[in-house]
């Protein structure tokens, strides 16, 4: 946990990326730039987005703290709170929930032990669901950071879960820490 | 298999880099747009072509471009609308992972037409991985000397640039889609003024969907006269439908508009029929905002001719008879299906993407879904089905932007088509889990 | 100068006046309710829906009428329009709607909370508003909070009408708080703990259209109508000093700005004032102010409320008699 924004420091190739993407705006609109950097944070600190992380880039952007909160709160992808080292995002919308998302749901949380919204005791894995992920035509499926598994079966979800489990480098994020380069 | 245009290069190896795409003959509409003609003569193709958005409102693409205010000295910009989160809908995902350079190429030829010098695609942040698949393909566009300055050495400019949104339906809605854009939270905007005079920080802008943008292209190739020759009537060209719910083959299908109900949701070319031999019960023919069909009603027009997929066919028979083609997304429910139960799933997501602005949407859609709850719990009375239709009329109309109308028109159309499947959620609760009572009881017998 | 025709009024107006301003130039009951809008803070309104209106006829020029019901604070009028509002009953049921909506989350603790007797809420549910709720589920409740030393909020009264937001930006230097989270669990808040702290920012106290956001120096200290209203004002640095002092015995027990018939402050007054100048010898009291905002307690609508009384018994009645001829 990080006292207050003087502690956040961006890695150089996230600092250098922030930059690239604040110039794609004009003059003035900096703002802009805001949910591209909110993910980049979220990137670089462990999934989740602490106050001091948002105050932090509110002064990269020159904008008021609270801006940023009123941001990152309307947005579902972003998390406000600790998360495990994988997200696990499942579609329960119309044509995922025809097709049985509501038991993959259960599966998983019999599986890992936990209900929806909660972290494992590991710390690995964070069950939510979410709304329609435009991959209706797969369906069911879910999101691990960027990545979408699609056709789910159990036998499925079994075999992306252990992927996971066994691989333990760092947070996986949706912005995939690989393009986190100028 | 009727005419391709966007998806005709689908299969070919690489297609997803500058190189296939070009071999393919890719580009080409830009060299013959920013060399031979004017931007003027290039909206008035798209004029001629009928060319209708492809995001779900179906307003004509010329005539919006026409709108578009051009005073001196104020830049003028094209938005591209990727934030495809309409329930049932695909398509735009589909075609910028495996086509990518068909939006750029798009964007380059549209943009040139309006005369914007700068163009941002909001792709929604859950497709992050194809952010960086179109990122990588505009770099591939100003390595080949198509984007950046003087391009192709004919004296326009054009930085184009992708942009991610952070989880919200409702910025799809051009307005919250240009507040997001800025940096701020997706609340819609209030209209007037429209986007066209004031829209991205203040300038006059275009927000077109990604299977818009894309047919551009293939309009300035063939011209806006060949084009309207595909289709049928007033629903020229072809459209991307995404297929999915209980059928053979779901997936992205590009039709030629006017190809029968029955036919794309039977044939082989297409979805294949119902899944495990089961029957037909109802379909929402253009993402979930659209009315809900019964079975017999999507492949008949009230006055008994087949139905066809167009905008007008679909529409056919007003709110009452009929419903519409919207963003295409197509979801098929087969006999098994509760229809009270996916509304109360409809609901919840319309709850759950409410900006919460302004009162009628923040606060009916909310009471919506927990009324619709109660039918789940075998806890409604025959007045909830009233007053259940009582909120969605005080909902309809009455909202800053069409999330509002999204949210109750799934629930007007259930009441009146499945009106009777809601009384036997109050008359027979034990009954709940199993569906098929409601056949039995009712003596029906689903559409086959 | 286009003319516009209100519920059967017309009325010629300066360029860009929107149909709920065109209203208020004609006055009474043509004018539509309005929660959100602020004349006097650039972009609010559009969001309560409670001043909708009916447009029969667009413009002289396109007389075609508008599909759906508009917001008339956000709608400007043009030559020839023709708008219904109290004499369109489909409008008024639409309201109603509208009202209800505001409602179904409100907690209706008027008779604890300091708004009630000034509370725009209140009256517009006492105009549209039904008798009896049709919301039978938990409403939406939140902690009551801090933003400051003398401002409470109290968020679960909060109807969302931005006007506190709009203060913070347009009158302060600097904003601390805002709307966070979407759709019905949305709030205004801190999101940390912060302190509201500007020379201006009690003005938030009363643009609030609700009991959401009340003066800490006045809470519990009395009901606003066993309370006399005076025009005071006081040589003062930061703004022009022209107050009301809400009164009872020789005693401030509140001071706010002067409100105008549709509730909007005639002018912004500085927390000094407000907050700290509490003693009589603070202001030279210029007389007693008239309130002639039409509220709930300042209408006497106390013979209404007998005519209430009659039918809950009759009520009461109609039910005993069904009890008996169950038995």
């Amino acid at each position: 946990m990080y006292k207050d924004k003087s502690e956040v420091v961006f890695s150089d190739d996230a600092s250098a990326l922030i930059q690239k993407i604040i110039r794609r705006y004009p003059d003035g609109r900096q703002k802009s730039a805001l949910l591209p950097l909110l993910h980049i944070a979220q990137a670089e600190f462990g999934g989740w987005l602490s106050a001091p992380v948002m105050d932090k880039v509110a002064e990269i952007l020159n904008i008021q703290s609270i801006e940023v909160y009123e941001v990152a709160s309307f947005y579902s992808m972003f998390n406000l709170k600790p998360v495990g080292r994988c997200v696990i995002e499942v579609c329960r919308t119309g044509p995922c929930w025809l097709l049985g998302a509501e038991d993959i749901v259960k599966y998983l949380e019999k599986k890992l032990n936990i209900k929806e919204g909660q972290t494992t005791a590991d710390g690995v894995f964070t069950l939510k669901t979410v709304e329609c992920l435009a991959s209706c035509g797969t369906a069911p499926m879910m999101q691990i950071g960027q990545t979408y598994h699609e056709h789910l079966t159990c036998e499925k979800v079994d075999e992306v879960i252990d992927h996971y489990k066994n691989n333990t480098e760092g947070t996986i994020s949706h912005w995939s820490k690989d393009k986190i380069k100028a | 298999m009727s005419r391709q245009l966007l998806l005709e290069h689908i299969n070919t190896p690489g297609i997803r880099g500058i190189k296939a795409f070009r071999e393919k003959g890719g580009y080409s509409a830009l060299e013959k747009a920013l060399k031979t003609m004017k931007p003027d003569e290039v909206t008035e193709e798209v004029k001629k072509s009928g060319l209708r958005g492809r995001g779900g409102a179906g307003f004509p693409t010329g005539m919006k471009w026409s709108f578009l205010a051009k005073p001196d000295g104020v830049p003028r910009y094209l938005v591209c609308n990727a934030d495809e989160s309409e329930p049932g809908t695909f398509k735009d995902r589909y075609l910028m992972s495996h086509i990518p350079h068909s939006l750029v190429e798009g964007m380059i030829v549209s943009s040139y037409a309006l005369g914007a010098n700068t163009a941002y695609i909001y792709i929604r942040g859950e497709m992050l991985y194809v952010y960086h698949i179109l990122e990588e393909a505009i770099a591939e566009a100003y390595e080949a000397g198509f984007l950046g300055k003087n391009i192709l050495g004919t004296g326009y400019s054009l930085d184009l640039y992708v942009h991610p949104g952070g989880g919200a339906y409702i910025c799809g809605e051009e307005t919250a889609l240009l507040e997001s854009l800025e940096g701020k939270r997706g609340n819609p905007r209030i209209k007037p003024p429209f986007p066209a005079v004031k829209g991205l920080w203040q300038s006059p802008t275009v927000v077109n969907n990604v299977e818009t943008i894309a047919a551009v292209p293939h309009i300035i190739n063939m011209s806006g006269d060949e084009y309207a020759k595909i289709g049928i009537g007033k629903s020229t060209g072809t459209k991307l439908i995404s297929a999915c719910g209980h059928i053979n083959k779901p997936g992205v299908y590009e039709i030629e508009l006017g190809v029968p109900v029955e036919e794309f949701i039977y044939s082989d070319k297409y979805c294949g029929g119902i899944r495990n031999g089961k029957k037909l019960k109802a379909v929402v023919a253009g993402g979930s905002s659209v009315p809900i069909l019964p079975g017999e009603m999507i492949l008949k027009t009230p006055t008994g001719e087949p139905r066809l997929m167009s905008y007008e066919s679909l529409s056919e028979g007003g709110f009452a008879g009929g419903t519409m083609l919207g963003s295409g997304g197509f979801i098929v429910m087969d006999e098994d299906t509760s229809i009270v139960k996916n509304l109360w799933n409809f609901t919840r997501f319309y709850h759950h993407e409410s900006c919460g602005q302004c009162s009628p949407c923040r606060e009916g859609t909310g009471w919506m879904e927990k009324i619709l709850h109660k039918f789940m719990d075998g806890h409604a009375t025959l007045k909830d089905i009233d007053l259940l239709w009582d909120i969605q009329s005080k909902i309809e109309g009455k909202t800053i932007c069409p999330l509002g109308d999204a949210a109750a028109w799934p629930v007007a159309s259930a009441i009146r088509h499945f009106r009777s499947e809601f009384e036997d959620y109050v008359r027979n609760p034990e009954k709940i889990k199993d569906i098929k009572h409601y056949y039995r009881l009712n003596n029906l017998q689903p559409v086959s | 100068m286009p003319k516009v025709t209100i519920d059967n009024i017309e009325i010629e107006v300066p360029d860009g006046t929107t149909i709920l301003q065109a209203a208020r130039m004609i006055g009474g009951d043509v004018v539509p309710p309005a929660m959100c809008y602020y004349s006097k803070l650039e972009t609010s309104g559009g969001y309560c829906r409670t001043c909708i209106v009916k447009v029969t006829q667009g413009s002289a020029k396109d007389p075609r009428p508008m599909p759906k019901p508009v917001a008339s604070c956000r709608t400007p009028v043009m030559d020839g329009m023709v708008v219904q509002n109290r004499t369109a009953p489909d409008l008024l049921e639409a309201r109603n709607g509208v009202v209800e909506f505001l409602l179904i989350n409100h907690p209706l603790d008027c008779p604890i909370c300091d708004q009630a007797g000034e509370c725009h809420l209140q009256d517009l549910s006492y105009e549209n508003g039904l008798a009896k709720s049709r919301y039978e589920f938990k409403r939406r409740e939140f902690d009551k909070i801090d933003i400051g030393d003398k401002i409470k909020l109290h968020m679960t009264r909060c109807i969302l009408c931005y006007r506190c937001v709009k203060v913070a930006n347009q009158l302060c230097d600097g904003r601390v708080h805002g709307v966070l989270n979407r759709g019905d669990v949305s709030e205004i808040s801190t999101y940390i703990q912060n302190s509201v702290d500007n020379d201006f920012s009690g003005n938030m106290i009363d643009v609030c259209p609700v009991g959401a956001l009340t003066d800490k120096t006045f809470r519990f200290k009395s009901r606003v109508w066993f309370t006399k209203p005076m025009d005071a004002h006081r040589d003062c640095k930061k703004c022009d000093g022209k107050v009301a002092l809400w009164m009872s015995n020789n005693e401030v027990l509140r001071v706010t700005g002067r409100k105008d018939t549709y509730g909007e402050l005639e002018s912004w007054i500085c927390n000094e004032c407000r907050f700290d100048k509490k003693e009589v010898s603070d202001w030279k009291i210029e007389g007693p102010r008239k309130i002639d905002r039409h509220s709930v307690i300042s209408q006497n609508h106390y013979e209404s409320l007998r005519q209430l009384k009659i039918d809950v018994s009759k009520q009461k009645n109609i039910a005993e008699k069904a009890h008996q001829d169950n038995k």
